[in-house]
């Protein structure tokens, strides 16, 4: 039940792109087409599905003050949590590198229409983001952080799809000249936030 | 003539090529912390930091990176230097560090860093590419300190922390904005001005 209440914040109430501004860049570049733009949101879910639990156990045994004494007592007193941010980055861009060669072996379509943005999941602050609010909110186990994963991966994938499809309409809209392409998309963000914050009020 | 071109990486990125608005890098930390001028100012002096000396180091490496691996060899110079300026702030100002959570370690995710190391520093020599480092940290913080002063201004009724609306007009009636305060006003306020540096420079519309 709570692993639920979980998965839904961080979905709908703790959207990574609408509460943190997470991912934005992609986000904001990736978001002209609905179909690329919801393989990319798959793809960064998966990302954040892997990432986590093994950031976690990574955190949990080797960083956390006193987490070394699995090795032996003179081990006990270390403390490496200064080495997280390295860690972390290191363990994405290998699961990113993984998952492209995964990808390109089994799947030559989807790897050919994500293109560029397949490696650029590594510098995605979605990703980076999820793990280090992992590391601040000190989840229980490994299960509660792959819950915490993918419920913001779906999170992501919900905001960017929903973006594009609007964008694709947008194209035929008389905009302003000066707020014509990036301007008017900060806009449609900022209003799609203001509607996901009605979600605020809701306690789980 | 050629001292303007010397210094062009550094003057560039303050409008017509400025990182945020102009090359919409580096949106998430511009809109996250810009709720407050203080934290706005830290973390602009953190960018800059980091970003002109990634840029030089990773300049002068750059003959004998093989490019197959340059992204994880510049992930590992900014995470380093990431680390130094993380443990900086804890040492020196707790509070600000703490307001700034995991902003800071997302530094290393910031795409105007990338961006730069791969568009300047991998083709120039290093002292260009610290301008053009300094150029673009300034850059995005113009545009962070413009946020957040509005956001300031209106949503708090303070700049660094100072009352500036005095208190009669409270008593008057006038209420602080509280939707300045949260995040989707920030995406707002940006594109405001993306329109207006969009309308004063014409060849920048789509």
């Amino acid at each position: 039940m709570e692993n639920l209440n979980l998965f839904i914040r961080s979905i709908f109430i703790d959207n990574m792109i609408f509460a943190y501004f997470l991912g934005m860049c992609s986000f904001l570049a990736v978001s002209k087409n609905v179909k690329t733009a919801f393989g990319l949101g798959v793809a960064v879910t998966f990302v954040l599905m892997i990432a986590l639990p093994v950031c976690w156990c990574i955190n949990e045994y080797i960083l956390v003050p006193g987490a070394l004494s699995w090795l032996g007592e003179e081990y006990a007193g270390t403390d490496l949590s200064f080495l997280g941010l390295i860690m972390f980055i290191a363990v994405i861009a290998a699961l990113v590198q993984i998952l492209e060669m995964v990808i390109e072996k089994y799947s030559p379509g989807l790897y050919n229409s994500l293109g560029i943005f397949l490696p650029l999941i590594a510098v995605n602050c979605a990703i980076l983001g999820a793990v280090l609010f992992m590391q601040q909110r000190e989840f229980a186990d490994a299960w509660t952080a792959t819950v915490y994963g993918v419920g913001s991966g779906i999170g992501w994938l919900l905001a960017i799809t929903c973006l594009a499809a609007i964008r694709e309409r947008l194209d035929v809209k008389a905009v302003p000249a000066p707020l014509r392409g990036i301007g008017i998309t900060f806009i449609i963000t900022g209003l799609m936030g203001i509607a996901f914050m009605s979600f605020l009020g809701i306690k789980l | 003539m050629n001292l303007k071109k010397t210094f062009l990486p550094l003057f560039n990125p303050l409008s017509k090529d400025n990182p945020v608005i102009v090359q919409v890098l580096g949106i998430c930390s511009a809109l996250a912390v810009t709720a407050k001028i203080e934290p706005a100012l830290v973390m602009t002096i953190s960018v800059t930091a980091v970003l002109a000396l990634a840029n030089v180091i990773i300049s002068l490496m750059r003959n004998t990176i093989p490019s197959s691996i340059r992204i994880i060899v510049q992930l590992v110079v900014v995470a380093a230097l990431v680390v130094v300026v993380d443990q900086v702030l804890k040492a020196w100002n707790y509070e600000i560090s703490k307001a700034l959570s995991v902003f800071i370690g997302l530094i290393i995710t910031n795409c105007i860093i990338m961006g730069r190391l791969e568009a300047f520093a991998l083709n120039n020599r290093p002292w260009p590419a610290f301008l053009d480092g300094i150029g673009n940290g300034i850059g995005y913080g113009i545009i962070l300190v413009i946020v957040s002063f509005f956001r300031e201004l209106f949503g708090s009724g303070t700049l660094f922390g100072c009352q500036v609306f005095p208190q009669w007009w409270y008593d008057a009636g006038y209420q602080n904005n509280g939707m300045m305060i949260l995040p989707p006003m920030a995406l707002i306020v940006t594109a405001c001005i993306i329109w207006a540096h969009r309308s004063f420079n014409k060849d920048l519309q789509e």
